[in-house]
């Protein structure tokens, strides 16, 4: 009796433990068929010629498979996007979590979730017929579909992430600091700049870190805002063609296994560095300085 | 003396009413974003809803007609997903929460995880059409889409039980435990049960994620056109998103259609946003109840 029940206690435990590392086999199989599928296209081009080739004219003849263009939009546009994302997600969050009373963020909060819930063509689709026109006529420019554009529809994709993230990080410093803090007599401002922020500052990192790698990765909106253009931009009017949009417009054209085919596998690969690193240095700042017991300025 | 430090304390005072209303103009900018976009959404979008664009295929080379196939491609995509993706984020979870001790090993997985969760929607994309679609030879159907959007969102699902499992007080456990039960069973008449509700609000948010995600079906699920509905998963299907895009980028006629852009964006954004709130205000319930 006894020994059927530790039987089945190890094959649950076992089965479990299968089960968990399917997340670290996804993730290894996503980096082979990434490779397997973009690694042909370095016969053609050197890695160099590829990364940092200014010309990217996949079908003309002969093509030019250089993504440099594309690299400087996807850099641009989260950069940009996040000059309007941090602010925002970070002084929301610091509203939710220490100024507003417990009523005003029970709807704040719901409505950061509800922003974060949109699905990323309706932003994209949004910028495209609604934005896209007010800024040409605002700011007499040949197209609204652009990378500033762009960046704004992508800064209120990347808001919710940075803006929850953070929140739980301020959430986590421990009342007495700021119970220390007022003791000494500092405002409610100062308790605020001087104790919890210093105090949440890692988690707050994280959370910019990984708003950006959302905003970088993200395809539809790029795909329908901005603009489209492979040249490196000049102006944060001109219209630009960030990685993800190359790879979602032209797959459905390039012949399967065709060098464009392996070139867009190959955006894909640098994409998937981006946000790797992102995320690698994302959780090691997490790992580095996790709160343990109270915390410590 | 006394004098300069009042008039101090009160510059203290503005200064910190100043800021603080700095902070309340953040928020409210993100409120407004989000009433914007959907007021817009409403005002353009609801007059294409009615009875025949929620129950007819396109017509006329999709300038006419309703977004029928859509609706049903897109429940079957999310659904499906979530068959993929619930399971093996709550056996996930559970290993994580209440099998697995401290350690190397965990940390490896919980990167792994957090990595998964990072990876661009575009690159699921291309990892489904070159394993589901080219390797394993499904084509562009029903079955490749789900299990790619199943993929992405196991991330997710492994996050929501999570926090449900942790929600469990440990005493529930002890006293199971405690009365003879072994790891398993406590897990499964005592833990699960009690978690059961936030592992549900956690599902529904995965569905309605799945249901509004366009790069990863694209390429492994996701047609311009269908004229019928699917029938079988090996069927290649339209989606709301999809359609969406295509309508607004590609159709033939994108003026004459936008009446018809905006009624499926507002479709969309009624089931994802309507299932968002039912989790929301199923999950703060909870919340309180637990309190």
């Amino acid at each position: 009796m006894a020994n059927t029940r530790q039987i089945t206690e190890r094959t649950m435990h076992t089965l479990f433990f299968v089960v968990a590392s399917a997340s670290i086999v996804m993730l290894f199989m996503i980096m082979i068929f990434l490779f397997m599928e973009g690694i042909p296209i370095f016969n053609e081009v050197s890695v160099k010629a590829f990364i940092f080739g200014k010309y990217w004219y996949p079908t003309s003849e002969p093509p030019d498979f250089g993504i440099l263009s594309l690299i400087v939009a996807s850099l641009s546009v989260t950069l940009l996007s996040a000059l309007i994302s941090i602010p925002l997600g970070i002084l929301t969050a610091i509203y939710i979590a220490e100024i507003a009373s417990k009523r005003v963020s029970e709807i704040i909060k719901p409505m950061v979730e509800l922003l974060s819930a949109l699905p990323s063509v309706v932003i994209g689709f949004f910028g495209m017929v609604l934005v896209a026109p007010f800024l040409q006529n605002v700011f007499n420019i040949p197209t609204g579909l652009n990378l500033f554009n762009a960046s704004l529809m992508l800064a209120f994709m990347s808001i919710p992430t940075i803006c929850s993230l953070s929140e739980d990080a301020i959430h986590s410093v421990p009342n007495s600091l700021r119970e220390a803090s007022l003791a000494l007599g500092a405002t409610h401002l100062e308790t605020i700049l001087k104790v919890v922020v210093p105090a949440s500052l890692s988690g707050i990192s994280t959370a910019v870190i990984l708003g950006m790698s959302r905003a970088i990765g993200e395809t539809m909106v790029v795909l329908m805002v901005a603009g489209g253009a492979a040249f490196i931009p000049e102006s944060i009017f001109d219209p630009v063609r960030p990685m993800p949009a190359s790879i979602a417009s032209e797959m459905a054209e390039a012949p399967f296994r065709g060098a464009h085919y392996h070139a867009l596998f190959a955006t894909g690969i640098v994409l998937f560095i981006f946000t790797f690193l992102f995320n690698i240095v994302a959780d090691h700042i997490a790992y580095k300085y996790k709160q343990v017991g109270e915390a410590t300025l | 003396m006394s004098k300069s430090v009042s008039s101090m304390q009160s510059r203290r005072n503005f200064l910190q009413k100043i800021v603080f209303n700095v902070f309340r103009l953040a928020a409210l900018i993100n409120g407004l974003a989000l009433f914007i976009i959907i007021y817009f959404m409403i005002a353009n979008g609801w007059k294409a809803i009615n009875w025949t664009f929620l129950t007819q295929p396109p017509m006329d080379s999709m300038t006419k007609g309703g977004i029928l196939p859509c609706i049903v491609g897109t429940l079957c995509l999310s659904i499906g997903a979530m068959l993929i993706a619930l399971p093996i984020g709550v056996a996930s979870a559970i290993y994580l929460n209440e099998y697995a001790r401290p350690g190397p090993l965990i940390r490896v997985i919980r990167i792994g995880i957090n990595n998964l969760a990072g990876i661009p929607s575009i690159v699921f994309g291309l990892f489904g059409l070159a394993f589901f679609v080219v390797w394993l030879e499904m084509g562009v159907s029903i079955i490749a889409g789900a299990l790619t959007l199943g993929a992405m969102t196991v991330p997710v699902m492994i996050g929501s039980t999570e926090e449900a499992l942790r929600a469990v007080p440990d005493t529930y456990r002890e006293a199971s435990l405690g009365l003879g039960a072994t790891k398993w069973q406590t897990i499964y008449r005592v833990v699960l049960p009690t978690a059961l509700p936030g592992i549900l609000t956690g599902t529904i948010l995965g569905i309605s994620r799945a249901a509004g995600e366009t790069a990863p079906i694209m390429f492994t699920a996701a047609v311009f056109f269908t004229p019928s509905l699917p029938v079988s998963i090996f069927d290649e299907v339209m989606a709301l998103p999809y359609h969406i895009y295509v309508l607004a980028t590609a159709g033939t006629e994108i003026e004459a259609t936008r009446h018809l852009q905006y009624g499926t964006a507002l479709v969309l954004i009624f089931l994802v946003l309507g299932m968002n709130l039912i989790a929301i205000i199923y999950r703060s319930r909870l919340r309180k109840r637990m309190q």
